[in-house]
């Protein structure tokens, strides 16, 4: 942790143009950086300083800037969202770092996540997983009272435990595999700890594995890494609910009989 | 221009029923054949789309960021109301109704805000059913909170993260209508035109922000749900990509623009630190359940906080307001705290913060409990200020937040333009001149899931499968080049100034003249400013690299030209508005205690401006309130 109110730092970011080129590392200058910045803010006085000399300043994502819509994804120094622990990268300040110090940037490393651009990433792969059985079928107007369908205090904890996920891909990112494990399962668990959750619960787990296995995830071998990573803290803990659910799946498939018939 | 809100007949509590019961619907077998554009994915945007899809028409989804599940309603924080009132406390339909309409100083629609206040307890049953983890007691019951401007316990919430467990629960059915095949999702796709086929809304013209192709996107009915413009004051708690083109673009092409002035400042925010700033971080406004506002009682007080003797504070709020004290709503509570520091109270480094003290509390429940209730509140103020807010009082300082003015809507939530829906933030929506705690979510999540579904179908049902342009169409071709041009010219300017340079000055100008109070003389000034600058900009902008590529300056430059423009329109309401209401607080015209007074003679109205062409002065239009089921009365949270 840094006592200085400014620091000078060295920058070695990835900069690629596109998802077609090879990218490579280039060296920045980032003199005068006050601790009170976030990283991201950092990034921003380097990207106008680039500007302004007329360079590409660094592409990278970002939205919210309050560490919960999941937007910001870059391995800072080997570590998705760098040094501190539960922080995403844009609640990370300069007062993590030293004055003097070289600062490595690059984006998430995963087949499933190709670069579009410098430090951006395609996380489409997400969308579709949870498309395929991310969910309660629940559509608009069929709920019932809130209220009938109590929920165990503990279990309604545990369930927003899970929940609390951002979508980031830090975990695949820290995964020596790239797997999404860490991911699939919280989505798995939160819905599987709810009543409301049940009907689906089997089918869900298969057809989220089976979509996470078509992008190209890699497999669990129980690093641990993930968990390390998440920036919200999501416990691997899913991991062992989910395979449970899913050798329970796997064991009770039967294929759905054929339609039509009725009337 | 013809104001009609196209309000049912009828007593109030009737009214919704009756739109119900009358309208027209489209044939089950015939709603596959329309198609229907949602430009937004958040609350409103993805509950509007899942729920259409599930009813069997075909959406086209946008976004501008890679995926719908971080629109920004991710972000929001405290909770959501309903009027369940689960807690015995008195709620009713009835008294959410009252309370926004007051809340908001008597300048929304009664009939829109009833309606909201009715299905606000549907959308509680519709969450709770797709596996929204709220907040539960022991009993496995849901559990409530209090927010600003309310004497009942009507917020559910889930921690400090309910925008995000209720976005993910309105994605999750719109990535399964997705996966079903039934809309069309496109992330990182900008919307930059409306496109009008004879006067009615037809379709949107993109940017592919990867690869920078302009495409144009054809409808039966185009439905925005972009959100609020509060970054016009460049520094705010919204995300960094909320912005108004979306909007602005449909204003252009003859929407008529409603109350833009009304701008909400949310008064827990975290200070700024310097000129690096970037955005501001919001404490949620829970927090003033349990914590205590206050500043040292003589200026210029440098003491550490704890080392300030009980009797040298001055709780403000529980001194003016005694009987709704911390939870005194947000205009209201952020004014007081600006007049704090005017006067010299202020504290932190800067001189503009108040403290946010949560010792009682702490003492009262016990450490555990307040760690329950906003532990990740905590550690996220902790991760910004490196202070322990266990030990030591918040610093906290009002910042732009919502944005209650938008596109101006009838009953149908249908804009000036035919065809042209509006939803959520982006409409000038239910709340007046100030919106309450917790009742953007559900306003979002209303008009998605419960308004939306029918109006929209009703709106189909007189149109025919067949009234759809092709791209041929020469009305979707001017579309398509209007924004090549635009794109060519911000990046012809080769200038020597940065799109983030010139969005701070125009904040700058914003956040001084038109920000947590305003007068004639500064508005003017404002409107001699803002015009200069922006001549600036279109001659000294430089933008980096090129259009056919993924470009981020390029989507800033493009939002702040329009910032620049909205911001002129702001202004100008807010000159033509001389009253006081909710957050549009004018100098000239306040009680002689100094709170807010409203002119209802004059200004008992909603303002709606009609564009008139590039360098004209914009027409105002009105549409008068009329208040039949609550009296007017004078706001007092005394
Ligand atoms: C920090 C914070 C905390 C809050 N807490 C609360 C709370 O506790 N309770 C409460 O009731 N309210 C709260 N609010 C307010 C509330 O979150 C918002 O008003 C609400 O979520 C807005 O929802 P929306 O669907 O209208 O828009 P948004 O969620 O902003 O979504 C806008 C969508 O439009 C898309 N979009 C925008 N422009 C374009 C374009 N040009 N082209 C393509 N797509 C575009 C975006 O990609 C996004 O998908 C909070 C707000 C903030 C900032
Ligand atoms: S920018 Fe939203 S989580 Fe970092």
């Amino acid at each position: 942790m840094s006592s200085e109110k400014n620091l000078n730092l060295k920058l070695n970011v990835w900069r690629q143009k596109n998802a077609q080129s090879e990218g490579g590392f280039e060296t920045y200058e980032a003199p005068g950086i006050s601790t009170e910045m976030s990283f991201l803010e950092m990034l921003d006085v380097v990207n106008e300083d680039l500007i302004t000399k007329g360079a590409d300043p660094i592409a990278f994502d970002h939205d919210c800037r309050e560490g919960i819509c999941g937007a910001c994804s870059m391995v800072i120094d080997g570590r998705p969202h760098g040094p501190k622990e539960r922080t995403t990268a844009c609640q990370l300040h300069m007062r993590s770092f030293n004055d003097g110090d070289t600062i490595a940037i690059e984006p998430w490393r995963a087949a499933a996540f190709p670069v579009q651009r410098d430090l951006i990433v395609d996380r489409a792969a997400f969308d579709r997983i949870i498309a395929a059985g991310g969910f309660i079928s629940a559509p608009t107007g069929s709920a019932q009272d809130a209220n009938s369908l109590p929920v165990s205090k503990q279990n309604a904890d545990l369930a927003m435990d899970a929940a609390a996920c951002i979508g980031c891909g830090a975990c695949v990112a820290a995964c020596p595999n790239a797997s999404a494990m860490l991911f699939v399962s919280a989505k798995v668990s939160q819905l599987a700890l709810l009543p409301q959750g049940q009907p689906e619960r089997y089918i869900r787990v298969r057809d989220m594995v089976a979509q996470m296995d078509a992008e190209e995830f890699g497999t669990c071998t129980n690093h641990g890494e993930c968990e390390a990573a998440c920036p919200k803290g999501i416990s691997v803990e899913n991991i062992a609910r989910m395979n449970r659910d899913y050798l329970k799946a796997s064991l009770t498939y039967r294929p759905e009989a054929t339609g039509g018939g009725a009337g | 221009m013809e104001l009609k809100s196209n309000i049912p007949e009828g007593p109030l509590e009737k009214k919704w029923e009756k739109y119900r019961n009358d309208m027209k619907l489209v044939n089950p077998a015939n709603k596959r054949k329309y198609k229907i554009i949602v430009v937004g994915s958040g609350l409103a945007g993805a509950s509007a789309a899942a729920s259409m899809a599930e009813l069997g028409y075909e959406v086209d989804c946008f976004c501008y960021q890679d995926s719908p599940r971080r629109a920004h309603s991710i972000a929001a924080q405290g909770g959501i109301n309903a009027a369940k009132n689960y807690h015995n406390d008195g709620d009713s339909v009835f008294r959410l109704f009252y309370d926004t309409v007051k809340g908001g100083d008597f300048r929304a629609r009664e009939a829109n805000v009833h309606r909201l206040a009715e299905v606000s307890v549907n959308i509680i049953d519709q969450c709770v059913a797709q596996g929204v983890p709220f907040a539960r007691e022991y009993g496995g019951l849901l559990d409530n909170r209090s927010f600003g401007g309310a004497q009942v316990s009507r917020t559910f919430y889930a921690r400090g993260q309910t925008g995000q467990q209720l976005l993910l629960g309105a994605y999750q059915a719109l990535e399964r209508q997705i996966g079903l095949g039934k809309v069309k999702m496109h992330s990182r796709h900008d919307m930059q035109e409306l496109i009008l086929v004879d006067g009615v809304a037809k379709g949107i013209v993109t940017r592919d922000m990867v690869t920078g192709a302009i495409e144009s996107h054809l409808a039966h009915a185009v439905c925005l749900a972009t959100g609020g413009y509060a970054p016009v004051f460049y520094l705010s708690t919204n995300a960094m990509g909320c912005n108004t083109t979306a909007i602005w673009r449909a204003y252009k092409k003859g929407a008529a623009f409603a109350n833009p002035c009304f701008t909400q400042i949310h008064p827990t925010c975290i200070p700024i630190t310097g000129d690096h700033q970037s955005k501001l971080t919001l404490m949620s406004e829970s927090l003033r359940n349990d914590g205590r506002i206050w500043v040292p009682k003589k200026p210029g007080d440098k003491r550490p906080p704890n080392d300030i003797p009980e009797d040298e504070r001055d709780y403000y709020l529980e001194r003016k307001y005694p009987s709704f004290g911390n939870l005194a709503p947000r205009d209201i509570a952020s004014r007081a705290a600006k007049e704090a520091c005017d006067n010299g109270l202020g504290v932190g480094e800067t001189g503009l913060g108040v403290y946010l003290d949560f010792a009682d509390s702490i003492k009262r429940l016990g450490m555990h409990a307040i760690e329950e209730k906003y532990g990740n509140l905590f550690e996220m103020y902790e991760r910004i200020t490196d202070e322990n807010p266990y030990k030591t009082p918040m610093r906290i300082y009002p910042a732009a937040h919502y944005t209650m003015g938008g596109l101006w809507v009838d009953y149908n939530l249908m804009s000036t333009i035919p065809g042209l829906f509006v939803m959520g933030e982006a409409n000038f929506s239910d709340h007046g001149a100030n919106r309450l705690g917790a009742s953007a979510l559900m306003q979002g999540l209303a008009d998605g899931y419960f308004v939306a579904p029918y109006t929209v179908g009703n709106y189909l049902a007189g149109v025919k499968p067949s009234e759809h342009p092709t791209t041929a169409h020469a009305a979707v071709q001017a579309a398509e080049a209007t924004v090549k041009a635009r794109i060519e010219k911000l990046l012809a300017i080769k200038g020597k100034r940065t799109p983030t340079h010139f969005h701070r000055e125009l904040g700058k100008i914003m956040w001084e003249h038109c920000g947590m109070a305003r007068n004639e003389e500064s508005l003017k000034k404002a409107l001699e400013l803002i015009p200069k600058l922006r001549e600036e900009f279109w001659s000294d902008l430089l933008i980096p690299g090129a259009g056919d590529e993924l470009n981020q300056s390029l989507e800033h430059a493009a939002r702040v030209g329009d910032f620049f423009e909205l911001a002129e329109l702001m202004c100008l309401d807010a000159l033509e508005r001389r009253e006081s209401c909710g957050g549009h607080f004018r100098e000239e015209s306040q009680t002689p205690d100094g709170e807010a007074q409203r002119d209802d003679a004059n200004f008992c109205h909603v303002a709606a401006w009609e564009y008139q062409g590039e360098g004209k002065t914009p027409v105002r239009h009105i549409e008068p309130l009329v208040f039949e089921n609550v009296h007017l009365a004078t706001r007092s949270y005394k």
